[in-house]
């Protein structure tokens, strides 16, 4: 028993090393970063985050990333909801078909679509704003909501919406009052997936903005400049970006296999 | 939705309604782009937005090793699966080893999880920033710790040192997912079976070999799906680390497609690679829908 919590220990060593090293360098200044090497800030400075909070050509990244990120989230499990719960609970012409076509754009690659989703967002003026990435990152996120959620309704016995409905309840008003009480869970874990997934993209939020609606992860870019790299800032805007996923993982940790499994395990 | 169940379920076409918005919006995003790009896979242009038919040309380059445009994308695709195996063969066992060592109850296991997730929820780009600066040799401890080690590392020249750090990013970054998987299918066994199992005083492989393993199964293929197919697309990890240098050497298909598509903007040769792409993919994609509605079929006639 005790050999064994080795491998885990040593594990999770690993993987918080590289982490570690990022926080590490937020904390120092650029001479000290570039001169030699030491394990912990010698003299911690807050300057990097400083820098971050108060310039708005930075925390406007940040706004801009949660702004599309919260936009998708919500498109994305409202339209959701009721889709997964046809799929759950009826049988209807092309169910198998659209099912499958939904997991294929999940897991359609962004390379792909960067090219064809600047084009469109160009022509119907949507370009360089927080709609066209919410927008575009619904084609992934759609299909995991739907999938997601489905998992879960499909846990929910039929009898419950049978009764229901005996009792008298209008479809709307079950819907609202009891079944989505009853999936409360699952709707969570999606919007905490469809959150995650947003965040985490680049390619296509990188793509559709030019100036006025890049995220933070696409400014972070920004900091090679003339004088050379500003690993400081580098690495506290690198921080930010972990903080909101370290945040909410807390409430979503027994749910996170099923999230990945897109609601199948 | 399979299996069993389906059976029992109504027929109703006005379930369509229910289903209409986000076959709607996804239909806005994905059927759309992918019409431009089967238009554009089958033209040419020599630039001014003059566009003329070019019919199977692209396609017939790009399956053409000798040409220079296939020559690169037999190349890339290769890369490509040989990253996707070296990532699982190293990814599953490692995964399976931490999840058998995971403890089972308290706050420990929460703690671990929470831990466990971490690398997951960080934005890809800052996954490959992380590594980019973690493996260099004057300010990572990695590469510092190499090179003082005396050992030539450097990612940015060595074409064996660039593949080892985007693996080992890639099992820093995705390990834990198959760990979790794993561990979630490990949960699902109940205690009388470990009980039973140290009265016949089964050996730790024996408990592994007959009672874990077939537990995880299930979960070690979608697993094994999931990863080969993310895999298969990684583009912003290791763009970021190594911009798909030294030379060539870590330029898979995502990376390269890009370079096509929105560097050189050659657009009937992106689509023509993309629609390729995009057919591999699909593939995969079939294996793991008809597995996962296969396993749920055979676990609710278990459950009957």
């Amino acid at each position: 028993m005790k050999s064994s919590r080795i491998v885990l220990l040593v594990y999770i060593v690993f993987l918080m090393l590289p982490i570690y090293w990022l926080v590490n360098m937020s904390l120092k200044t650029n001479s000290e970063i570039t001169g030699p090497l030491t394990l912990w800030p010698t003299q911690i400075t807050f300057q990097n985050y400083v820098k971050i909070f108060t310039d708005s050509s930075w925390y406007m990244g940040y706004v801009n990333a949660v702004l599309y990120v919260l936009i998708n989230t919500v498109i994305s499990v409202v339209l959701a909801l009721p889709a997964a719960y046809a799929f759950s609970r009826y049988r209807f012409v092309g169910d198998k078909h659209l099912f499958f076509w939904l997991l294929s754009n999940r897991m359609a690659p962004a390379a792909v679509f960067a090219l064809p989703f600047f084009n469109l967002y160009q022509a119907v003026g949507l370009f360089d704003t927080v709609w066209a990435v919410a927008l575009a990152h619904c084609l992934f996120n759609v299909p995991l909501a739907v999938w997601i959620l489905e998992g879960f309704i499909s846990g929910v016995p039929r009898e419950i919406d049978e009764t229901a409905s005996i009792d008298g309840y209008s479809f709307p008003r079950f819907f609202g009052r009891i079944f989505i009480p009853l999936i409360a869970n699952g709707i969570g874990v999606a919007a905490f997936f469809c959150f995650m997934f947003s965040w985490v993209e680049l390619l296509l939020a990188r793509t559709l903005t030019a100036t006025n609606a890049k995220p933070i992860s696409a400014i972070m870019t920004r900091t090679v400049s003339a004088a050379g790299m500003d690993w400081g800032l580098l690495a506290a805007a690198g921080v930010l970006t972990i903080i909101p996923g370290a945040v909410v993982i807390w409430f979503v940790r027994n749910y996170i296999a099923k999230g990945f499994a897109l609601g199948r395990v | 939705m399979t299996g069993e169940a389906r059976e029992l379920k109504p027929y109703n076409n006005r379930a369509w309604f229910m289903v209409l918005p986000v076959f709607l919006i996804v239909a806005f995003s994905a059927v759309l782009p992918l019409m431009t790009v089967v238009n554009y896979s089958v033209q040419d242009t020599f630039g001014n937005n003059t566009f003329f038919w070019n019919g199977i040309g692209w396609f017939k380059e790009l399956l053409d090793p000798n040409s220079e445009l296939g020559g690169r994308f037999i190349d890339a695709l290769g890369r490509n699966f040989l990253f996707s195996f070296l990532i699982l063969a190293i990814e599953i066992p490692l995964g399976i080893a931490v999840a058998l060592s995971m403890p089972r109850q308290g706050v420990a296991v929460s703690i671990s999880l929470v831990l466990l997730a971490l690398p997951l929820l960080i934005p890809w780009n800052v996954v490959g920033t992380i590594w980019q600066v973690f493996g260099r040799s004057d300010i990572g401890l990695l590469g510092w710790t190499l090179t003082g080690l005396g050992i030539d590392y450097n990612y940015v020249s060595g074409v064996l040192a660039a593949w080892i750090t985007i693996i080992l990013m890639d099992v820093w970054h995705w390990t834990s997912l198959v760990v979790l998987l794993c561990y979630a299918g490990l949960r699902a066994i109940p205690d009388a079976f470990y009980q039973a199992a140290r009265i016949d005083g089964a050996s730790r492989w024996a408990i592994f070999r007959a009672i874990q393993l077939p537990k995880i199964s299930r979960v070690l293929v979608i697993a094994v799906l999931l990863r080969f197919m993310d895999s298969f697309m990684i583009y912003t990890e290791p763009f970021v680390v190594t911009g798909g240098g030294p030379g060539n050497a870590t330029t898979f298909i995502s990376i390269d497609l890009v370079k096509i598509a929105l560097g050189q903007f050659d657009l009937g040769k992106a689509a023509a690679l993309s629609i390729v792409y995009n057919l591999i993919i699909l593939t995969v994609c079939w294996v793991f829908y008809t597995v996962m509605t296969h396993v749920e079929n055979a676990e609710r006639r278990v459950q009957l």
